[in-house]
């Protein structure tokens, strides 16, 4: 069974580059049943490749931790794949996708060589295609891949791949911006990732994960808490915590949507798994402050992240500042886990950790649906801007309907899953009254009620941007001139539609699926069945039930009975439309609608110290106040972080590179000497050494 | 069997004695402006004849905005099953906890404030705005009055935490239990809409929160509505009731102890349905922006009774 699933997964990567969506639809699709048949039989798969290799040999390898990401990543790559053959069109100017148009041939040595054709469009669908399948296929082997430099490589190569999704539209300036601020973050990024590979190097003289794992015990206290600063800052930004996430709400927007809802989606939960990795695996025994500062940072960017997002009428950039909230999220289901290891109490720290990974595919899921509902109506309307939008439930009825799903599973709600993973983070949090430090006791609760205050703002948030942008009236010729979507977009939106009522109604499967998981990751044996009893989910100190089956069950018997038990104690209605309340002064406008701006108004009062909003109105009038001619309105938050941090460190950068210039005066003899005298001062000093 | 007839039996009792619990706060506001007020009959038939009437739906409602009625109806109903009412056990209380009860009473309100804004109407987008500003401030204070709580009886679920608080002694219950249930009486103003947060009895665009966002429904539809505000109002009630004066609650299904139940429960929440209405009557309604001062003291209580239960330890 491994080796036929190990066969079609190499044959993912090839495959996938041949024909650009319609195959990477059925390389997910393998990556699904392979990444399926590893989880469901608790197999390890391994394969070796010699060759040519400058480091050893490439060695792919999946446990179920590993198998479960690559679940997650070709799942949402099928949607999102399925999404693209039809979304993809908008680049083209013609009707019909002419398929694919890149190659990649797997050698001998296992190097790649790419041949590449191009297709005429108004836009080039065959580099789209070309880096989008190795945007996958750069994400799929980082979590399997078992070397530390080849990992680094792997990073980098989905980085870049990334990077010219970002700025596929380049010939908009905000694209390029944004791009190179997100080269530039994940740079830094991945230099102290590499930095905390190269600490792991040093001291086990060896590349290989495996080494790693067995030498977690022999490193000092000193480099382990370095090797965790380095690894938290590297993949945190990545993952996009605050502070470091500036990119992140400036690049998921400017990719092509579908892209988008995998770099939402998935991307940033590979920056997780190198973490828990980290923290599971390489570094053996942790201290209890790394589930603090964990816990810090995750509170900080769940509430920031959602009071950000509820600012934004940009309805892409709205998700993705809700990505960070959801990281957050994640992370505060890491931290507890990590406090819990290291009080030694591996039930509670194996239900953290579920918990966490369970937030981890809701998202995914969910915010990739949003992202392919956000795609639609750009398709359908060309414009991101909610001020602009307006009543396209009418207009697009299926998009409607998906974005409600998505909606309502982030603003955690039951019965869809997006309450499932909230509620056990909630028990997390909450078992830190059972089983951890007396400070814990305090602060348990309070992060438990603060990510309830994040819970309910997520709803005001995305009350906002389904409110304002399906219902009510349209706000300008964009929304009037909407159109449905076509029927592969609708279906890509409907697979994760459907994702997340089964990851909820599945619910306590999920959770054994995810025990066997976690068991791979933390190698203690985590007891499932103080979790789950039959349709319940279980608190295991036994403190809490909930059982999302029944949940839906009442709630749509509830329903049913509701609307018979009105039809036939009362009959059938009479309804007769009318327009709406207009104070009896006739001719009640789409202007006068709330708008986006004004529906987050109070809480941008309410939270004014944390926004610091400054608002500009300028009047034009005749003579006369009376007599206006026109009027302007601007409203701005401030982003602190941008402000206090990223401003001064660029304005520093460039003031460093003014000086700088001063030594560069362009002749080629002051250069050769700059090299000679570099080449004397080192030599000299390693000549001294040795 | 008596189990499941008695809490079927608590469930629809509660339906039905929810408009009456509305009158009576009416009915003490009349009589402290020197007015008669209307008769108890009067709310009942007042329902029973919307729920007959012909509707007049907008031009510019969706489906979302026909669905929300039912949906509300249904979320807060299935919430007020999971809560004791007359015996420590209800419906469906096995079946979740206190979070999913939050949450429930969240997803009732996500359709409300979806459908205010279905009708492309300011009334409606203002309503809506400023429900979720509330809610939004209200819900951390509700869950962390119950953590506090919770933290105490080792429990989450709610039947679990009424029936470890009605074995407590009642002085040392209400020693540790004032500061949460502060917390959770202000949490109930703010959710039930009721002044100083919001008024009921108000059309004035300045002012309205609740009504804001029902104004264009009518006939059928607005009768569920209201009705669903008077249970979800009610379940406030009696979950004060139950958390801090759950004496006389029926540990068993019995006629007996039923019937005692019945009596103190009318009691227990008519009172606390005086006690709003008297707050209602000697206060002004707040400015808008005064009303997160009021939710902030509410979460500050909360805070301060976990505190008090982390100082005295568990379990004395």
């Amino acid at each position: 069974m491994g080796g036929i699933a190990g066969f079609l997964f190499e044959q993912h990567g090839e495959k996938a580059n041949r024909v650009t969506h319609g195959l990477a639809v059925l390389a997910s699709a393998a990556g699904i049943l392979f990444s399926l048949s590893i989880l469901l039989t608790g197999k390890l798969w391994a394969l070796e490749l010699q060759g040519s290799f400058p480091v050893g040999a490439l060695r792919l390898a999946a446990n179920s931790f590993s198998a479960f990401f690559l679940l997650i990543i070709s799942f949402l790559s099928l949607a999102a794949s399925v999404f693209a053959l039809g979304y993809t069109r908008e680049y083209q100017g013609k009707p019909h996708s002419p398929s694919k148009n890149s190659k990649v041939n797997g050698t001998s040595s296992g190097n790649l060589q790419l041949e590449e054709n191009r297709c005429q469009g108004k836009k080039n669908i065959a580099l789209l295609g070309f880096f989008y399948n190795f945007f996958i296929l750069a994400m799929l082997l980082v979590v399997i891949v078992q070397n530390a430099f080849y990992f680094l490589f792997f990073w980098e190569l989905m980085s870049l791949a990334s990077y010219f999704l970002v700025i596929f539209e380049h010939e908009r300036p905000e694209a390029q911006s944004a791009g190179t601020l997100y080269l530039i973050m994940t740079h830094v990024g991945t230099a102290f990732i590499t930095a905390a590979f190269l600490l792991l190097f040093i001291h086990t003289s060896s590349f290989s994960f495996d080494v790693f794992r067995a030498a977690a015990g022999t490193l000092s206290p000193a480099l382990k808490n370095v090797i965790f600063l380095a690894a938290l800052i590297g993949f945190g930004t990545k993952a996009g915590v605050i502070p470091l996430h500036i990119w992140l709400p400036q690049a998921h927007p400017q990719a092509p949507s579908h892209v988008s809802a995998l770099m939402s989606g998935v991307m940033i939960k590979t920056a997780i798994y190198g973490l828990l990795l980290f923290l599971f695996n390489f570094l053996g025994e942790t201290p209890g402050w790394w589930g603090h500062v964990i816990l810090a940072v995750a509170i900080l960017s769940t509430l920031l992240g959602i009071l950000y997002a509820l600012m934004e009428n940009d309805l892409k950039r709205l998700l993705a500042f809700s990505s960070i909230e959801n990281i957050g999220i994640i992370l505060l289901g890491v931290g507890m886990a990590l406090v819990f290891k290291t009080l030694r109490q591996p039930l509670y720290a194996g239900f953290a950790l579920i918990a966490a990974l369970y937030h981890v595919i809701n998202h995914a899921v969910f915010k990739g649906l949003l992202f392919l509902g956000a795609g639609s109506v750009l398709s359908g309307t060309h414009t991101r801007n909610m001020e602009g939008l307006g009543g396209l439930i009418r207009k697009m009825p299926w998009t409607a309907a998906f974005f409600l799903v998505g909606a309502v599973a982030i603003a955690a709600l039951p019965p869809l899953n997006g309450f499932i993973s909230e509620w056990l983070i909630f028990i997390a949090l909450l078992l830190g009254c059972e089983g951890a430090s007396p400070a814990m006791h305090f602060f348990s609760p309070v992060l438990a009620a603060l990510l309830g205050l994040a819970g309910a703002l997520a709803a005001s948030c995305f009350v906002k941007a389904f409110g304002v942008t399906f219902l009510g009236r349209s706000r300008s010729g964009h929304a009037d001139h909407a159109h449905e979507v076509s029927g592969s977009m609708k279906l890509g939106m409907g697979i994760l539609a459907a994702g997340c009522l089964g990851l909820s109604l599945a619910a306590p499967w999920v959770m054994k699926v995810l025990g066997r998981i976690v068991q791979s990751l933390s190698g203690t044996d985590i007891p499932v069945g103080a979790m789950v009893r039959k349709s319940f989910l279980m608190s295991p100190s036994g403190s809490s039930q909930f059982s999302p089956l029944l949940i839906a069950l009442i709630l749509s018997a509830f329903l049913i009975g509701v609307v018979i038990v009105l039809r036939v104690l009362l009959g059938k209605k009479f309804v007769r439309l009318g327009p709406s309340w207009d104070c009896g002064m006739p001719g009640l406008g789409s202007r006068m609608q709330y708008t986006a701006t004004g529906y987050s108004k109070p809480l941008r009062r309410i939270f004014s110290f944390l926004y610091q909003p400054t608002r500009r109105v300028e009047l034009e009038d005749e003579g006369h106040e009376m007599l206006r001619t026109a009027q302007r309105f601007e409203s701005k938050i401030t982003h602190h972080v941008d402000e206090w941090v990223y401003k001064p460190l660029s304005e520093f950068v460039a003031e460093l590179s003014r000086k700088a210039k001063q030594i560069q005066t362009g002749h080629i003899q002051l250069y050769l000497s700059y090299i000679f005298v570099t080449l004397i001062l080192l030599l000299l000093f390693f000549g001294g050494r040795s | 069997m008596p189990a499941i007839l008695g809490s079927i039996f608590q469930l629809l009792f509660m339906a039905i004695l929810a408009p009456a619990l509305s009158w009576f706060i009416k009915k003490m506001k009349a009589a402290s402006q020197n007015r008669v007020g209307s008769s108890l009959v009067q709310v009942y038939s007042d329902l029973w004849k919307l729920f007959r009437k012909d509707m007049v739906i907008s031009e510019t409602a969706s489906w979302i905005f026909r669905a929300m009625p039912f949906v509300l109806f249904v979320s807060i109903f299935t919430a007020a099953s999971m809560l004791p009412v007359l015996g420590v056990h209800s419906l469906f209380g096995f079946t979740g906890d206190v979070i999913l009860f939050v949450y429930l009473l969240a997803l009732g309100r996500f359709f409300l404030t979806l459908a205010a804004l279905d009708t492309g109407t300011t009334f409606g987008g203002m309503g809506s705005s400023r429900e979720m500003t509330l809610s939004s401030l209200a819900e951390p204070a509700l869950l962390l009055a119950f953590f506090s709580l919770s933290f105490r009886a080792h429990t989450l679920s709610l039947e679990g935490i009424v029936s470890y608080f009605a074995s407590e002694s009642p002085v040392q219950m209400l020693f540790f239990t004032s500061l949460a249930f502060g917390a959770l009486l202000i949490v109930t103003i703010a959710e039930s809409g009721r002044i100083p947060v919001d008024n009921p009895a108000t059309h004035l665009e300045l002012t309205m929160v609740h009504e804001a966002m029902i104004l264009e429904y009518s006939g059928r539809y607005l009768a569920l509505i209201e009705w669903s505000h008077q249970i979800k109002q009610l379940v406030f009630l009696t979950l004060l009731a139950d958390l801090f004066f759950p004496w006389g609650i029926a540990g068993s299904w019995d006629s007996l102890a039923l019937g005692l139940s019945l009596a103190l429960y009318l009691g227990k929440v008519f009172f606390l349905a005086f006690v709003i209405g008297w707050i209602e009557i000697h206060s002004a309604k707040l400015r808008l922006f005064r009303v997160p001062d009021l939710l902030a003291v509410a979460f500050v209580l909360a805070i301060l009774s976990l505190l008090g239960q982390l100082i005295i330890g568990r379990g004395i």
